[in-house]
């Protein structure tokens, strides 16, 4: 290859990498906005049914804390707690935690809960589990999640928050006993730290959200 | 290539030269994403815009490419598309973007796009080239929708689950005609014996015509006159 073809090589490339470059950008430009808008729709979306019919002013991820490891919440990375409050005075707390020991892999979910320490509603985020026999955890697949609310760690008492298998009050799903088992642990865990950290919780300032 | 005008590419496309059915192309998503009609619909149109609008750029550009430097151009071409897809998924359908996940990036490498830059695009003028890239999309496209609708057929016994997040809405549970289905459609191994199926059932009907045609004896071989 002759010099002169190098460089011809070089600059058909530049000027093709330019173009796809500026239609990237330009479909960027176009899309952007939407698609921050969209991101925090999902989330909210994906987080209000937790809340249950607590009633709260202004936007649900105003007032973000994330905790860093080591929290005490299950999961090993960082945990999300979204606040809410009704005139000024906690109205219910958000926790995103992760069950560690789901059948295949970590089970991201969100519990609500209010001052008192009762659940407002749990919500599955994010599994793997098997479609048809631990996929009915979700809220869409069964109404596994809904004997959560209302629940409290005083109700049932402490040594029966567990999977009718083993001993406890919730119940598990057919062909499916360590995908509940991991959930019901998790927001057993939850209400525990809750319990321990609740004014904290409520009063610590609200993490800083970079983009 | 055996393309006599506009409908005989699309056939090609569509049938005769499927690039899932035929020549085994793109096979990862194909399998990976196809648990119900609507996934497989969703990401069957992105591959559609892609492989088309790649096709055209291809062609329109096809005097300047470079031979020993026409592969990565492709990618560069095809990488921008499926960003700019990507993109435009996230915007205006959220959901279904979230539900296909990773399978949307990963349109870069499926093979049966860079296949027809290099096979048919780099060699043809941009019109044709854009039925090309309508007529194997479609023809991927189909592949998708029918191994969907299969799969979520036997697997939730249910058909048209979460169309809403193709149409915007609430969420739409499906058609459902039993409760639950055979657990093993939904599954890894399910998308290979549905595309076996698919694979045999186009060879049956192939032969079926051929034989119809007459020349040919039970096997499917040419008997001689």
């Amino acid at each position: 290859m002759s010099a002169r073809a190098i460089s011809r090589t070089g600059l058909t490339l530049a000027v093709i990498a330019a173009v796809c470059t500026a239609l990237v950008a330009g479909t960027y430009r176009l899309t952007s906005e939407r698609i921050t808008e969209n991101t925090r729709l999902l989330l909210e979306r994906s987080l209000a049914p937790a809340l249950g019919a607590t009633v709260y002013d202004g936007a649900l991820i105003d007032s973000v804390l994330v905790l860093q490891p080591p929290h005490g919440l299950p999961g090993s990375g960082p945990a999300t707690v979204y606040r809410v409050f009704a005139d000024g005075r906690p109205a219910a707390a958000l926790f995103v935690a992760t069950a560690m020991d789901g059948y295949s892999g970590p089970i991201r979910i969100v519990v609500g809960v209010d001052p008192a320490g009762i659940v407002t509603g749990l919500r599955i985020l994010e599994h793997r589990e098997t479609p048809g026999l631990g996929d009915r955890i979700e809220s869409a697949r069964s109404d596994w999640v809904y004997q959560f609310d209302g629940r409290s760690l005083g109700n049932p008492e402490p040594g029966r928050w567990a999977i009718r298998g083993d001993g406890g009050d919730f119940d598990q799903l057919t062909g499916a006993s360590i995908t509940p088992r991991a959930v019901t642990r998790a927001v057993r865990d939850v209400l525990i730290y809750f319990a321990a950290n609740r004014d904290e919780v409520f009063a610590r300032p609200a993490t800083e959200q970079s983009q | 290539m055996s393309s006599n005008g506009i409908i005989g590419q699309l056939q090609n496309g569509l049938w005769r030269d499927n690039p899932g059915l035929v020549q085994l192309l793109g096979l990862c998503p194909l399998l990976a994403v196809t648990t119900t009609l609507v996934n497989g619909l969703g990401l069957g149109i992105a591959t559609l815009l892609v492989l088309t609008c790649s096709n055209a750029l291809v062609a329109a550009t096809r005097r300047w490419i470079i031979a020993e430097v026409r592969i990565p151009i492709y990618v560069l071409i095809i990488a921008s598309l499926v960003t700019c897809i990507e993109l435009i998924f996230k915007a205006w359908f959220p959901t279904l973007d979230r539900s296909l996940g990773i399978f949307i990036p990963l349109i870069v490498t499926n093979c049966a796009i860079v296949a027809r830059a290099e096979v048919f695009a780099s060699r043809n003028p941009v019109w044709p080239s854009i039925v090309d890239g309508i007529g194997m999309g479609a023809g991927f496209a189909a592949l998708l929708i029918a191994l969907g609708a299969f799969r979520e057929l036997v697997g939730q016994a249910s058909i048209l689950s979460r169309l809403d997040m193709l149409t915007g809405g609430e969420p739409f549970a499906g058609l459902s005609f039993a409760d639950g289905g055979l657990l093993l459609a939904l599954l890894p191994p399910g998308a290979f014996f549905s595309l076996a199926l698919a694979v045999a059932a186009k060879n049956v009907l192939d032969l079926r015509r051929r034989r119809l045609q007459g020349g040919l004896d039970r096997q499917g071989l040419r008997t001689p006159r």
